[in-house]
C-alpha cells in the first residue's frame, strides 16, 4: 500500500532550500500562490519505494513572526496543515544563525528533521561538525546534505521517512528557559490559557504566552476574536511585565526572548559542535572578491560595466529565437491568409489573434535571456552587492537599493523591457519599496517606445538625433525617481522598511537552478499571453476594424480601383504607365486602409479626444496610434503609418513616414517633442499592466494606467503649450 | 576595559563586541534575527560608496545595515 506523507521545507533565505528542493523533486513539481498573496508557494513530490512524500518549499525566513507574508505564510502552513514532518536546511557555514528558525519551529512542536547543507562549504573554511552531538542535543535526526550535488539527498529521503515511521508521540513543543524575568509570567500566562484552553486547539500553550509576550499581531487578533476575559487578562500581565523590563532592563520582553534563544544555541555551542582548524587563519574568499567588487572607487563601476554589459550580451542573444518566433507567427499568419477566405473572419485570425499574440509570444525569448541574466547574478550573490551599493541614493526617493535591477531590465538603459522589469521586483523584500518600483519601472525608455523616439528625433532633430534619445533617457529616470518620491509620500507613504540585509557569500550558480527557474517564468508570461492577453487582442483588433468604411466612400473607392485596373489591362507589360498605374493602385488601397481606420470606432474614440488632445498638439491620427500603442507601443509607428495613408510602416525603416510628418503643417519640433514626452510617460502596454496586475492587484494595475496617462497628459500638453509660445 | 561606542562609529576592520540594542518594533526584531543580540562578536568589513549602509561580518556570515539602523546598536571595541 502506497503512504503519502507531506513535508515542508523550511529554512533561511540563501541556505540553498531551492536547490535542494530541485534536487529532491527533480521536474515533479507545481508553482503557484498562497491564497490571498503574492508569495509562491512551491510543491512538488518525493518517490521512494512505497512512500509518496508531498514536498512544500515554503518561502525562505529568517524568523516566525508576523511582520512578512513570507513568515506569516510560513507559520500558517505549519500551524494550519500540520505537515507529517518539517525539513529545516541549514546553511552549515552560519549555523548559529540558522538554528534561530530551528529553535521557533521546535517550540511549535513541529516533528523535525535537520538538513546540514553546504558541508563542502564547511570543510573548505577548514570547520568541522559533530554531526552526532548536535542530533543528541537537538533530539532531531541531522543528514548532512550537499545541494548543489545532490549529496546526501537519497540519506535525507529514508531518514525522513524511517523517522515518521518510528516517531510515536505527537507534537512535543520544545521548552527553553527564558530566565528570571519572564519565565514566573510565563507560567501565570500559561496558566489561564491552559484553565480556559485559549486557542489551545491550534497552538501550544507557552508558546501562545510568548507570542502575547512578543506582541504578536497575529496571535492577539485571533486572542480578541476568541471572546472571553482570557485576551484582556493576557495583555494586562504583558503591559505589566513589559513595563517592569523598561524600568530595569531599559529592553522589551521580545528582546529578551531573542536574547534567550540565542543563549540557548550558544550553550549548544559551547558543547563542542563546531571545531575550527585555528591553525590555518583563512579568510573568506568571498570577503577578498568584495574587498574589490564592493570598493569605494571601483565598486559603482564594476556594477556600471555589469549592467552594461548585461545589456550587449542579452539583447542580441535575445533577438535571435525573437526573429524565429516572429517568423513563426508570420508562417503562421501566411497560412491563415491562404487557407481561410478573405473577409472578416480571416481578418480576426491574421491580424487580431496571431498578430496579438505572435506580438506578445516574440518577448517571450527576450523575457528568458534577461531572466536567465538575473538568476545568475542573484545566485551569484551579486545582486546584493548592488543593493548595498545603490541604497543610499535610491533611499532618499523612498525606493530600496534592490530597485535598481527592475529599473534597469525595465529600460533604465534604452531598450530594456517593463516586463520583466516587473517580474524582477519580486526579489525586494520591502512592499512599500516593491510596490513603488512596480508602479514607477514602465516610465523607463523601453526599446518598443524607442522606435517612435527615432522618428522623430530624425525627422525633426536630424542634427541632434542622439542628444534626443540621451535627453529622454535622462527625463525617464528623472521621472522615475521623483514620481517614486510623489508615491512614497502620498499613495504608499510609510516607514522605510529596515534594510538589514544579508549578504551572501559568492556562490556559483547551478546549471539547473538557472534553467528552471528561467522556465518557470517564462511559462508563467505565456500562460498569461494565452487568456487575457488573447482576449485583449481581439478587443482592439475589432475596435479597429469595425464598423468598416461606410457605403459611398467605399463604392466611391471600388470605382476608382475598377477604373485603374483597366487601363492597366489596356497597356502593354511592364511599362513605364503600367508601374505608374500599379503606383496608384497601392495608394487607393492606403487610402482604403486608412479610410477604414478613421471610421473603426478607435477612429471615432480618436475623433473624439481630438478636442482635448488638441492642447499637446495632437491630432485624431496621433490618438489612434496612440491607443494602438496601449496594445503594445510597438504598433505606434505602423498605426501612425496607416493614418497617413502610406499602408503599415515598418518600425525599422520608417523614413518614408518620418519625412510625410515633417512636410505635414500640423507637425513641428514642438508637436514631436509633445509626442515623444507622452509616449515616454502614457499608460504601460497591457502587458505590462497584466503583469503589474498579477505582481500587486489589479487595482494598482488600473492606477498605473489612469496616473500615467493623466501625467504623460500634463506634461506633454506644457511642453507644447510652452514650446508654442518660445518658438 | 576598553570603550563603548556607536556602531555607526566604527571603523573599517575594527572589532567589537555588541552590548546593547536598543530598536524595538519591527526593525528591532529584523536586527535580532540576524544574530545581532548582546555579546556577539562584529566586525565591519566594508561601507558602500556613499559611506551608508555599513556591511558587517557576524558569526560567520555577512550582513548589512543602514546607518541610522546602527545608531540603535552600542558596541564595546576589542583593542588588539
Amino acid at each position: 500500500m502506497v503512504q503519502h506523507i507531506t513535508a515542508a521545507l523550511a529554512g533561511n533565505p540563501n541556505c540553498g532550500k531551492t536547490t535542494l528542493f530541485n534536487a529532491l523533486t527533480g521536474a515533479r513539481q507545481h508553482v503557484g500562490n498562497y491564497p490571498g498573496v503574492t508569495v509562491e508557494k512551491r510543491s512538488g513530490t518525493v518517490k521512494s519505494g512505497e512512500t509518496l512524500m508531498d514536498v512544500v518549499d515554503l518561502p525562505g525566513t529568517y524568523s516566525l513572526t508576523a511582520y512578512s507574508p513570507e513568515e506569516l505564510v510560513a507559520r500558517d502552513f505549519i500551524v494550519d496543515e500540520r505537515p507529517q514532518v518539517v525539513i529545516n536546511i541549514i546553511d552549515a557555514t552560519s549555523l548559529e544563525r540558522n538554528l534561530y528558525l530551528t529553535i521557533q519551529f521546535m517550540e511549535l512542536g513541529a516533528p523535525m528533521v535537520l538538513a546540514l547543507n553546504m558541508m563542502d562549504a564547511v570543510k573548505k573554511q577548514g570547520k568541522t561538525i559533530d554531526v552526532d552531538l548536535l542530533s543528541s542535543l537537538l533530539g532531531v535526526p541531522v543528514v548532512e546534505t550537499i545541494a548543489r550535488t545532490g549529496a546526501g539527498k537519497h540519506e535525507l529521503i529514508q531518514r525522513t521517512i524511517s523517522f515518521i515511521r518510528e516517531k510515536k508521540e505527537d507534537w512535543t513543543p520544545l521548552h527553553i528557559s527564558y530566565g528570571p524575568f519572564l519565565d514566573p509570567a510565563l507560567g501565570e500566562m500559561e496558566k489561564i490559557i491552559q484553565e480556559q484552553k485559549f486557542l489551545t486547539d491550534r497552538f501550544p500553550v507557552r508558546w501562545t504566552a510568548l507570542k502575547y509576550l512578543e506582541f504578536d499581531e497575529q496571535i492577539m487578533a485571533m486572542g480578541q476574536q476568541s471572546g472571553g476575559d482570557v485576551h484582556g487578562r493576557l495583555t494586562a500581565l504583558v503591559k505589566e511585565i513589559s513595563d517592569r523590563c523598561m524600568q530595569t532592563l531599559e529592553v522589551e520582553p521580545d528582546a529578551i526572548i531573542a536574547d534567550y534563544r540565542y543563549g540557548h544555541i550558544a550553550a549548544m555551542m559551547k558543547r563542542g559542535v563546531v571545531k575550527r582548524d585555528i591553525t590555518r587563519q583563512r579568510i573568506h574568499l568571498s570577503d577578498t572578491i568584495d574587498r574589490v567588487v564592493t570598493n569605494q572607487f571601483l565598486g559603482p563601476f564594476i556594477m556600471l560595466a555589469t549592467l552594461y554589459g548585461i545589456f550587449q550580451v542579452t539583447f542580441p542573444i535575445g533577438e535571435i529565437p525573437m526573429g524565429w518566433v516572429e517568423a513563426f507567427f508570420e508562417w503562421l499568419a501566411a497560412m491563415a491568409l491562404v487557407s481561410i477566405p478573405p473577409g472578416f473572419v480571416q481578418s480576426l485570425v491574421v491580424d487580431g489573434v496571431i498578430g496579438g499574440v505572435g506580438g506578445v509570444m516574440g518577448f517571450v525569448p527576450l523575457i528568458m535571456v534577461m531572466f536567465m541574466a538575473i538568476t545568475i547574478l542573484e545566485d551569484l550573490g551579486y545582486m546584493a552587492r548592488m543593493a548595498y551599493m545603490m541604497d543610499r541614493v535610491f533611499r532618499m526617493f523612498g525606493l530600496h537599493g534592490a530597485s535598481l535591477m527592475p529599473f534597469i531590465v525595465s529600460g533604465g538603459i534604452p531598450g530594456g523591457c517593463a516586463v520583466p522589469g516587473v517580474m524582477a521586483a519580486r526579489t525586494l523584500r520591502s512592499p512599500k519599496e516593491k510596490l513603488a518600483t512596480i508602479l514607477t519601472a514602465p516610465f523607463m525608455n523601453c526599446g518598443a517606445k524607442v522606435p517612435v523616439f527615432l522618428l522623430l528625433a530624425a525627422a525633426f532633430f536630424p542634427e541632434n538625433a542622439a542628444g534626443v534619445m540621451f535627453g529622454m533617457t535622462i527625463l525617464s529616470w528623472v521621472v522615475v525617481l521623483l514620481v517614486a518620491k510623489l508615491l512614497r509620500s502620498t499613495v504608499i507613504r510609510g516607514e522605510a522598511t529596515p534594510f538589514v540585509m544579508e549578504l551572501p557569500p559568492y556562490r556559483m550558480p547551478t546549471f539547473r537552478g538557472v534553467l528552471m527557474h528561467t522556465w518557470e517564468r517564462a511559462w508563467q508570461y505565456m500562460k498569461k499571453a494565452g487568456t487575457v492577453i488573447l482576449g485583449i487582442s481581439i478587443l482592439i483588433w475589432a475596435a479597429m476594424t469595425f464598423p468598416g468604411i461606410p457605403e459611398d466612400l467605399s463604392s466611391q473607392l471600388q470605382a476608382r480601383q475598377t477604373a485603374v485596373e483597366a487601363r492597366m489591362a489596356a497597356v502593354a507589360d511592364k511599362s513605364e504607365i503600367q508601374l505608374q498605374l500599379h503606383e496608384e493602385l497601392v495608394s487607393i488601397e492606403n487610402q482604403r486602409a486608412q479610410t477604414a481606420l478613421r471610421y473603426s470606432f478607435a477612429g471615432r474614440l480618436g475623433s473624439f479626444f481630438e478636442p482635448v488632445t488638441r492642447l499637446a498638439g495632437f491630432d485624431w491620427r496621433t490618438n489612434i496610434a496612440l491607443l494602438g500603442g496601449f496594445a503594445a507601443k510597438e504598433v505606434i509607428v505602423s498605426s501612425l503609418g496607416t493614418a497617413y495613408s502610406l499602408g503599415a510602416v515598418d518600425a525599422q525603416a520608417s523614413d518614408s513616414l518620418g519625412s510625410r510628418l515633417a512636410a505635414d503643417s500640423l507637425w513641428s519640433p514642438v508637436t514631436a517633442l509633445s509626442l515623444m514626452v507622452f509616449v515616454l510617460l502614457y499608460a504601460p502596454c497591457f502587458v505590462t499592466v497584466a503583469v503589474i496586475s498579477r505582481e500587486t492587484s489589479w487595482k494598482w494595475a488600473a492606477f498605473s494606467v489612469i496616473f500615467n496617462t493623466s501625467l504623460a497628459f500634463t506634461l506633454a500638453a506644457g511642453v507644447y503649450q510652452v514650446g508654442r509660445v518660445l518658438f | 576595559m576598553s570603550a563603548r561606542i556607536n556602531l555607526r562609529k566604527m571603523q573599517i576592520h575594527q572589532t567589537g563586541v555588541i552590548r546593547s540594542v536598543k530598536a524595538t518594533g519591527e526593525l528591532g526584531r529584523r536586527i535580532r534575527d540576524m544574530g545581532l543580540v548582546p555579546n556577539t562578536e562584529v566586525q565591519v568589513v566594508g561601507r558602500a560608496p556613499l559611506k551608508d549602509p555599513v556591511a558587517l561580518r557576524i558569526m560567520d556570515f555577512t550582513i548589512t545595515l543602514r546607518n541610522n539602523e546602527a545608531d540603535y546598536i552600542t558596541v564595546e571595541i576589542k583593542e588588539d
